[in-house]
């Protein structure tokens, strides 16, 4: 650990061995890197919001004129979106930063990280985890129109959305992760990606609320793992919102297992499993490409 | 400077294959503590897999490599902690700035905190970029990335650091200030030094070559020793007809020419007084000439057969084995 001189003012550093120290310094670095690129990136802070306000401002108003009237007493069909469309900007934001490894790859800055004496574990729980925390920072964006589509400015709903939000994101940012460590050009990834993520979307309850499906499509929806991060957003909104019981079948109807309910805490559950799982394959996969 | 006896870097029989591609056919030499050793060689000649086992990112098919007192293959973490690394592809975060790549350098190596501050302050300083410290990398040019590579390949104080074709693509200029930064190192940083190139100019510089073609090394010796080894000066003629002088020097006077640079080259013993038999006797008449010591073209041409530059021409299967070496 000590310096010693070799020549006059050369200070030599003497690298300490691998220790669990090392290993946080290297996960935070690695961490504020992301935090770095994101605060630097403006563009693509604007261009990942674009797509969400038109959701809910375009295609919500849009759609309401339809849905007002029938299920939807009293209630706003973008209040219904809400949390759909906090969901896809995560999603999105997450899959941007587990890219962002991609990038590094073609540019070079990946094999700075991988000759780095230290373990892949590290590099990859910088990433997601940074991944999870510019994801929610996103996320923060649209928890601040909440008014406009009349869901209300409750601390608990906040806190609830933002713990909600960064499980989400940090479990998406692992499975870009672990399919971005084999992919040799962003092409590929956006275009694996589209693939992954369109039918995760749309599968999850987003855009339309899982209750009286056909069969094939109910069943879809319960396959899907994304349904398990969406439905607990939109559990923590209408459980602020004063609507009939009626309303909260039809728009918040929540997942059923054969019948059962599934509990928000075993849903939470399921996506932190699944967060654990994928992160876990996607240092393997580092390994791998050693 | 005080250096140990054990070398920087022991290589033993080290041999890559990609598929059937023999990259590496069983290279070894010894690199000495302090030196500064360079791999000469055409590019696809098997310079950047074998810097590339060296640096534990790929591994060997077989044989062995210590660097710095441990394997390549057994204690890799060891090795990177020991070594810096330039490679030919620039390897920074253009949307950072240069303090903030050295930064986060610093942190993944594990560099003490109390010196983070200052090193980074003295490397940026060795090759002229203090002054830039806060510009985003982006902005800058070649020459300039590669300087900040080079300082952060310093940061650590690696006992080895490795240049894979530390100037290639630069301007004259900056590869001569490149050249001065490696040089004043040497003097500043108890350190050795191992650098692959294609250009015979820099080979100059190093203590001791490695000659390297078609994955195996040829011969390792100091440039003087090398150069010394030739022993014949350098012809080269333009005549009027030079396939039949090509002949002729082979019929009249036994030896080898052959077209290198578009010029009849030829090497033989005192070129100088070779010349005026050489107007007399050819037959065929000889617009110019010139006469040149033995340079390490030569010294290459005599071990391999052919120019570096001719050699390159010819493998295509050099960038091939260069992207695989990437990764």
């Amino acid at each position: 650990m000590a310096t010693g001189v070799t020549a006059p003012g050369v200070v030599r550093v003497r690298v300490p061995g691998r220790s669990v120290r090392h290993d946080l310094r290297a996960i935070k670095i690695v961490l504020h890197r992301e935090l770095l690129r994101f605060v630097n990136d403006r563009t693509r802070m604007v261009s990942v919001l674009v797509q969400p306000v038109l959701w809910l401002f375009v295609m919500g108003t849009g759609l309401s004129t339809l849905i007002s009237g029938r299920a939807a007493q009293g209630v706003d069909f973008r209040t219904f979106m809400y949390p759909g469309v906090i969901a896809m900007t995560v999603i999105t934001t997450a899959m941007f930063s587990a890219g962002s490894i991609v990038w590094d790859r073609e540019f070079g800055f990946l094999r700075e990280m991988l000759v780095a004496p230290v373990g892949r574990g590290s590099i990859v729980i910088g990433k997601c985890l940074g991944g999870g925390i510019v994801a929610t920072g996103q996320g923060v964006i649209i928890l601040a129109l909440a008014g406009l589509v009349h869901v209300p400015y409750s601390p608990t709903l906040i806190l609830t959305l933002l713990g909600e939000m960064f499980l989400a994101s940090f479990t998406i940012t692992a499975f870009g992760v672990s399919l971005a460590a084999r992919m040799k050009n962003m092409q590929s990834f956006f275009g694996v990606m589209q693939m992954a993520i369109m039918p995760m979307i749309f599968l999850s309850g987003a855009m339309f609320p899982l209750a009286n499906l056909p069969t094939w499509l109910a069943l879809l929806t319960k396959i899907n793992p994304l349904t398990y991060a969406v439905d607990p957003m939109r559990h923590a909104v209408f459980s602020h919102l004063s609507v009939s019981p009626q309303v909260v079948d039809a728009l918040n109807p929540g997942v059923h297992w054969f019948g059962w309910h599934v509990p928000v805490a075993l849903e939470l559950g399921i996506v932190a499993l699944m967060g654990a799982a994928l992160l876990g394959v996607a240092i393997a996969q580092f390994r791998r490409t050693d | 400077m005080t250096t140990s006896e054990a070398p920087a870097v022991a290589v033993r029989g080290l041999r890559k294959n990609y598929g059937t591609l023999e990259a590496v056919k069983g290279v070894e030499f010894d690199v000495r503590p302090g030196e500064v050793f360079g791999f000469l060689g055409p590019n696809g000649a098997g310079k950047t897999t074998t810097i590339s086992m060296l640096c534990t990112l790929v591994n060997p098919t077989g044989g062995s490599a210590l660097v710095a007192g441990h394997d390549v293959v057994r204690e890799r973490d060891e090795v990177r902690r020991n070594i810096g690394l330039v490679f030919q592809d620039p390897t920074l975060d253009g949307y950072l700035s240069a303090a903030q790549n050295l930064r986060f350098h610093a942190e993944l190596y594990g560099v003490p905190r109390d010196v983070v501050g200052e090193r980074i302050k003295q490397v940026l300083e060795m090759v002229a970029l203090w002054d830039r410290r806060d510009a985003k990398v982006n902005t800058f040019s070649g020459g300039m990335k590669r300087r900040l590579e080079i300082a952060r390949g310093l940061l650590h104080s690696p006992r080895v650091l490795f240049l894979d074709e530390p100037t290639v693509g630069l301007d004259p200029q900056t590869r001569s200030a490149i050249w001065g930064y490696i040089n004043k190192l040497r003097h500043t940083e108890d350190i050795t030094i191992f650098m692959t190139t294609h250009y015979m100019d820099e080979a100059e510089y190093c203590d001791r070559i490695a000659i390297i073609d078609h994955g195996e090394i040829v011969v390792i010796d100091s440039p003087e020793a090398l150069k010394a080894s030739v022993g014949k000066d350098r012809v080269q003629i333009q005549t009027a007809d030079d396939e039949t002088a090509i002949t002729a020097l082979k019929e009249r006077f036994d030896l080898d020419a052959a077209v290198r640079e578009g010029m009849v080259t030829f090497a033989v013993a005192s070129g100088e007084a070779f010349v005026p038999r050489l107007f007399s006797e050819l037959g065929v008449p000889i617009r110019s000439v010139s006469v040149s010591r033995p340079s390490l073209d030569d010294v290459f041409m005599n071990y391999t057969g052919s120019t570096i530059r001719d050699a390159e021409g010819e493998s295509g299967a050099s960038s091939v084995m260069r992207a695989m070496a990437r990764r």
